[in-house]
């Protein structure tokens, strides 16, 4: 029982450990750096058999402390850095890469693909296969500099067609860097993974120069291929570029069905409905009437005016016609218990009616339709309008008073 | 060992060799002419005979260090260390005179041999040991190799760093031995006789021969000394001369990465006073700063608690004669008496008190006293001593203080540092590895200390005997010395007496210590708060767990309630008849 309360070597740096985590949770850096003093001393004893090392450990600490201490410069956070990536081998490529992004953040685009450059020529026996990862990351991001360089030349190419110039020289330089950044960004994306933004570039590039059919197929591949992760964004580069390329409306749509399965309160929502409601199809009519009301769901969008001017527009729409109610009834049924006190409260009657006249009647619509004109919402939204003499807003009256019955037959 | 002839002047047959290489005779210490001339494979801890024979010292001439045995290291640790204490106050007498014949004598005893003397000791060179049986008998040299990597036990102190781990190991069983010349023997002694030198053993020696002096030090305080630095232990070896070169096994030995604990200093001791064959020791006297009763004073005031309860402890202490100076005063080799732990003692005594008087059980100590008080007077502030002690007001002052203290005391565990500029190196072929990342630690020590604001590495406090201290001066009321006791307690038949009748046993049956170590098992959670409390802030002061003093409280209050104790169990015994 004696040995457990021994205080030794181990157990005292644990604490230390403990003390550094409280003060960087706290952002109190001069109370970590105290700490970390003390805490380097770990490096001297052998922790093999240690999870994460004192050096790993000494290298994320260190990084931290140096990045958000106020008496800390960008000297000697890259000083630092330097003597980190001699600390251990196996983790080499990792410091690498992260020092790079500090300096990115920092601003210093040289200085990173110089260290990128670096890193890239590094070979240490097996640890080159094993740390095979890194390098395609580093690579990547090699390529991902190399793309920012051509985006510059570009423009400067573009201002100087625009004043009659042509520049054989900036050309050929642009050129270099699409080489360069291509092949980079091609090796990346082929493996499962995140990498919006080197997809984003590449598909910049082949786009500029013509390559439409790489550039479908490597969107393809991002947004359908199992292998990668579920990834929102993938789907709206797909119908981004589907757009661009003016593509029929019918793969625009199955590109966005499955951004809408998985993130309904997609921005793109909007745009979604919009096509959806002008088809032709009745399916897909009933497909925008389901997609705007589940954005709808999302407190994000409860003051976004296109958003409800959609829904108000389809709802009309419909009980115009007469048809289809029941697609309103089956919207509405799981969302009567919920959607009065979260989008049609007199306290948010009041506060929209103040804010934004637009907002509330497209709200009003939509609430004396799905809620009766005696609904809080409508009313007083209705009556402010029609003392304001805001025509609309008579008109809105009318509209609702005269489908009055609709109501009975949707709640019911 | 092949000598046989007996002694011209005593007749008896015991030899041992002297330095020059000639038989004398132990008995009398008739010196012979006669040499040895055959070189004898027996004699393994005789390093001479060693580096003739085995010739594995080539490496050791050319780094600039010379030959030298464990047991020098742990004299020089020693003398170290007896100088600081010296420079503590301590009567220097106890360095020529009481250390040194102690160290002596256990050289003699444990049959440690070496050749050189270090420079400038005072100490002689004692007499060459003949062979020590036990030691395995083929001395040839595989088996000696087969010996170093049977006691290479994966090593805290590899320093190995994660950059090497990834290139070849080194391959430890041939290349790592030690600076020292029997280092290696040394561990793998260690593990067959429990009274090889360690660093620890060292606290032990100071602490005997502290003992002897019946100097004011408690072992307690004598261990905080040593993790406040005033007492060299960690790192002492920077203090080796240049030519004691450490490395391989020596680090296993001399580096130390953890601090001592009470028990294992304590237990060594008294092993050791029974090895060296010491006669009862000084006695401990009234007069003593290790009896109980001049203990209790001092923790009393260390506790801010009122003087008056010094009357109790003495009676205490005086009913169960542990008082006596049989009872303190330790004769090694007698296992029949209790070792006494003075210090831990004297503070299990203040609780048994606190206990008597407040009863503590997390109630009546709160409650009732208060109640009682505040009904009989509205006059605080009695004429005769200061106002009437209470317990509550008393607990909220001592916590707060306490848990400053612990707070700063935690601190500076966190932040110790174990190192120091001397480098260690298990084997040379990782010396410039080890320089190399001392290199980097002193960098980031700069780079980072530099950044930790005005806030400078403190330097160590003054040692001081008293870690808290309460002042009557102070106006706030929070010193309790002056305070009364009348409020709890009554007169009957002339004798004042506790109000409190109650009082609630730790444990009604003693563990056997032999067994499992204690003579209780302390969990928090089955006594009161205030219980917890008292047993904490002594466990703070002595920096021990509080589970000692719980088995000191309970030896204590067997003893006091003994007589109703037995009489229990002979009820119960009849009963069971």
């Amino acid at each position: 029982s004696s040995s457990e309360h021994k205080l030794n070597f181990k157990k005292s740096k644990e604490a230390c450990l403990s003390y550094i985590q409280d003060a960087l949770l706290q952002k109190q850096w001069k109370r970590a750096a105290e700490f970390l003093t003390c805490y380097v001393e770990s490096l001297e004893k052998d922790y093999s058999r240690e999870h994460i090392g004192p050096s790993e450990m000494i290298w994320r600490i260190g990084t931290e402390i140096l990045w958000h201490h106020s008496q800390s410069s960008m000297k000697e956070f890259n000083c630092f850095m330097e003597q980190m990536k001699t600390l251990g081998v196996k983790r080499y490529l990792k410091v690498c890469l992260e020092h790079v992004f500090h300096l990115l953040c920092d601003g210093q685009i040289d200085e990173a693909y110089q260290n990128l450059s670096l890193a890239e020529s590094w070979r240490f026996g097996e640890q080159t296969a094993i740390q095979d990862k890194e390098m395609k990351l580093i690579q990547a991001y090699r390529g991902l500099l190399d793309y920012y360089s051509w985006s510059k030349q570009k423009n400067i190419l573009l201002e100087h067609s625009e004043d009659g110039f042509s520049d054989l020289a900036v050309e050929q330089e642009m050129h270099g860097y699409f080489r360069k950044a291509a092949v980079n960004l091609k090796e990346i994306i082929k493996i499962p993974g995140v990498w919006d933004i080197f997809v984003k570039c590449y598909v910049d590039l082949l786009e500029f120069y013509g390559d439409h059919n790489e550039a479908r197929q490597v969107l393809n591949e991002y947004a359908y291929n199992s292998k990668f992760p579920a990834n929102p964004n993938a789907h709206v580069y797909l119908y981004q570029f589907l757009k661009r390329q003016g593509e029929s409306k019918k793969s625009l749509i199955s590109a966005l069905k499955i951004l809408h399965d998985i993130v309904p309160s997609h921005e793109l929502m909007i745009d979604f409905n919009t096509m959806l409601q002008k088809s032709k199809k009745r399916k897909k009519r009933r497909l925008g009437l389901e997609v705007i009301f589940a954005a709808l769901d999302y407190a994000g969008w409860k003051e976004n005016t296109k958003a409800w001017s959609c829904l108000a527009k389809q709802v009309k729409q419909i009980v115009i016609s007469e048809k289809h109610l029941d697609w309103i009834k089956q919207e509405w049924s799981s969302r009567k218990d919920w959607w009065p006190a979260f989008h049609f409260s007199r306290y948010l009657a009041k506060r929209n009616w103040q804010e934004n006249k637009s907002l509330s009647y497209e709200k009003a619509l939509v609430a004396g339709i799905l809620l009766g004109k005696g609904c809080k919402y409508f009313k007083y939204v209705s009556h402010q309008g029609c003392k304001a003499q805001l025509k609309r807003f008579r008109m809105l009256k009318k509209f609702v008073n005269r489908h009055s019955p609709v109501y009975l037959r949707i709640s019911g | 060992r092949d000598f046989n002839e007996r002694c011209a002047q005593c007749s008896e047959v015991n030899w041992g060799l002297t330095d020059g290489g000639r038989f004398y005779c132990r008995s009398c210490h008739n010196v012979t002419e006669r040499t040895r001339e055959v070189v004898n494979t027996d004699f393994i801890t005789n390093s001479r005979v060693q580096t003739i024979s085995k010739g594995l010292r080539k490496q050791e001439k050319n780094d600039g260090g010379s030959e030298w045995y464990i047991c020098e290291g742990f004299q020089l640790v020693l003398k170290k260390q007896v100088e600081a204490l010296e420079a503590l106050g301590v009567c220097p007498q106890m360095k020529d005179e009481i250390l040194c014949n102690f160290w002596r004598c256990y050289l003699q005893k444990s049959k440690q041999a070496y050749c050189k003397r270090p420079a400038g000791e005072a100490v002689k060179a004692l007499s060459v040991c003949e062979s020590s049986t036990d030691v395995d008998s083929d001395p040839e040299r595989p088996s000696l190799l087969h010996l170093l990597s049977l006691s290479e036990s994966e090593g805290d102190l590899q320093t190995d760093c994660s950059f090497a781990s990834s290139v070849s190991k080194v391959s430890e069983s041939t290349s790592v031995y030690s600076g020292s010349v029997d280092g290696s023997l040394y561990l793998m002694k260690n593990q067959k006789e429990k009274l090889c030198m360690t660093m620890p053993m060292t606290l032990s020696f100071c602490y005997m021969a502290l003992l002897w002096m019946r100097e004011p030090i408690t072992l307690s305080e004598l261990l905080r000394y040593v993790v406040e630095g005033h007492i060299p232990y960690l790192n002492v070896f920077q203090h080796f001369p240049e030519k004691m070169k450490l490395c391989g096994h020596d680090l296993k030995i001399f580096c130390v990465e953890s601090w001592p604990v009470y028990e294992e200093v304590f237990n060594k001791m008294h092993e050791l006073a029974a090895f060296l064959d010491l006669p009862r020791f000084p006695a401990i006297t009234e007069s003593c700063f290790l009896h109980p009763d001049m203990l209790c004073m001092k923790y009393l005031m260390e506790a801010n608690l009122p003087d008056e309860l010094h009357n109790w402890t003495c009676r205490v202490v005086k009913k169960i004669g542990i008082g006596e100076v049989d009872f303190l005063t330790l004769t090694p080799g007698n296992k029949s008496t209790r070792k006494v732990k003075y210090d831990v003692l004297a503070a299990a005594v203040i609780v048994v008190v606190l206990k008597l008087l407040f009863l503590l059980d997390d109630h009546y100590e709160c409650f009732s006293v208060i109640s009682f008080i505040s009904s009989q007077t509205k006059v605080y502030i009695s004429y005769s001593g200061g106002p009437y002690f209470e317990f509550k007001k008393w607990y909220e002052v001592v916590k707060h203080s306490l848990d400053v203290e612990q707070k700063k005391l935690d601190e500076e565990r966190a932040k110790y540092l174990w190192r120091c500029e001397k480098p260690l190196f298990y084997s040379v072929k990782n010396k410039s590895k080890v320089l190399k990342r001392r290199q980097m630690v002193v960098n980031l020590q700069n780079q980072f200390g530099k950044l930790s604001g005005s806030v400078q590495r403190a330097k160590k406090p003054n040692p001081s005997s008293f870690q808290l201290s309460w002042s009557e001066e102070n106006t706030d009321g929070s010193c309790f010395h002056g305070h009364s006791l009348k409020g709890i307690l009554q007169e009957k038949c002339g004798l004042l007496t506790a109000m409190n009748p109650d009082y609630w046993l730790c444990t009604v049956k003693l563990c056997n210590e032999k067994l499992c170590g204690h003579l209780a098992h302390y969990r928090e959670v089955e006594f009161p708060q205030s219980y917890h409390f008292v047993l904490g802030l002594f466990s703070f002061l002595l920096r021990i767990q509080p589970s000692y003093i719980h088995d000191e409280v309970c030896m204590i209050e067997h003893k006091l309630f003994y007589k109703k104790l037995y009489k229990k169990l002979k009820y119960n015994a009849v009963l069971r008849k």
